[in-house]
């Protein structure tokens, strides 16, 4: 019997450390790891929620998410990986190609 | 409060701390360790509210693949240690951001589902059968979708990272 607001609150907080890594962090890997934090927040929500309205929906979609969360690591490691093969260096802020 | 909100706060405060030491550490690796955490913790809280297949497929999925992804990307990588080589120079612009979403996300919180009148619901019935179900009776289609992602990201990730042979 847990109360709703306290399971949305911890997802606010792994949700804000989320965000706190996507933009204070330089190495591409420790952003992918904070993108996963952000993930999971929106995880817990939607199983609170089916678990609020007895409904399998939420759960399903979380489901889901972690199937895109795989495949968006699997990806975005791949890009790391032959960033650091060209450039020597996978700190984002230094690589401009596409900068305008 | 019941024992399982005991616990519940319990498993929500080493994954909120470690959540940030995830973002906080200046090791990559500990960083990577620290993620672990906050995953099985995460984990837990599905299993307190009753999502036991999602509780698994966390477990598996992420703690045993994706964290195994990572340290191979940092195997793979150099890994720099320190704040300086890690962080850049916003990440005060960055803490104030965070913390400005935390509370406005705490203020709707408390706006939409109050603390004194929140009703204690009971958990979900999320056992493997109920789950099966639910996917391949109404969301066949959005299934096929995901694997065919899958499958794309796959071959993708394959054909980005191999060696080029032709060049």
């Amino acid at each position: 019997m847990i109360r709703l607001p306290l399971v949305l609150m911890f997802s606010a907080l792994l949700f804000s450390a989320g965000v706190y890594g996507v933009l204070a962090r330089r190495n591409a890997i420790m952003v992918l790891m904070a993108i996963e934090l952000m993930l999971n927040a929106v995880n817990v929500n939607l199983v609170a929620f089916s678990a609020l309205l007895q409904q399998m929906t939420g759960q399903v979609f979380a489901l889901f998410v972690i199937a895109v969360a795989a495949a968006e690591v699997g990806i975005g490691l791949a890009i790391v990986i032959l960033l650091f093969r060209t450039r020597e260096s996978i700190n984002v802020d230094e690589v401009n190609l596409l900068k305008w | 409060m019941s024992a399982q909100e005991y616990a519940f706060v319990v498993l929500a405060v080493i994954g909120g701390l470690s959540a940030i030491a995830v973002v906080t550490s200046t090791n990559v690796v500990h960083a990577a360790l620290y993620l672990v955490v906050t995953l099985l913790s995460v984990g837990g809280v599905y299993l307190l509210l009753g999502a036991e297949f999602v509780a698994w497929v966390q477990i598996l999925i992420y703690v045993g693949a994706i964290v195994i992804l990572f340290l191979f990307g940092l195997m793979l990588t150099k890994a720099p240690i320190g704040r300086d080589t890690l962080d850049n120079q916003q990440r005060w612009l960055g803490a104030i951001i965070g913390v400005g979403v935390f509370a406005g996300l705490v203020f709707l919180i408390q706006d939409a589902f109050p603390m004194q009148d929140a009703q204690a619901f009971e958990p979900a019935r999320g056992t493997t059968d109920v789950v099966g179900e639910a996917i391949f009776r109404n969301y066949v289609l959005p299934f096929e979708a995901v694997s065919f992602l899958l499958l794309a990201a796959l071959i993708g990730a394959i054909v980005l990272a191999r060696k080029d042979d032709s060049s």
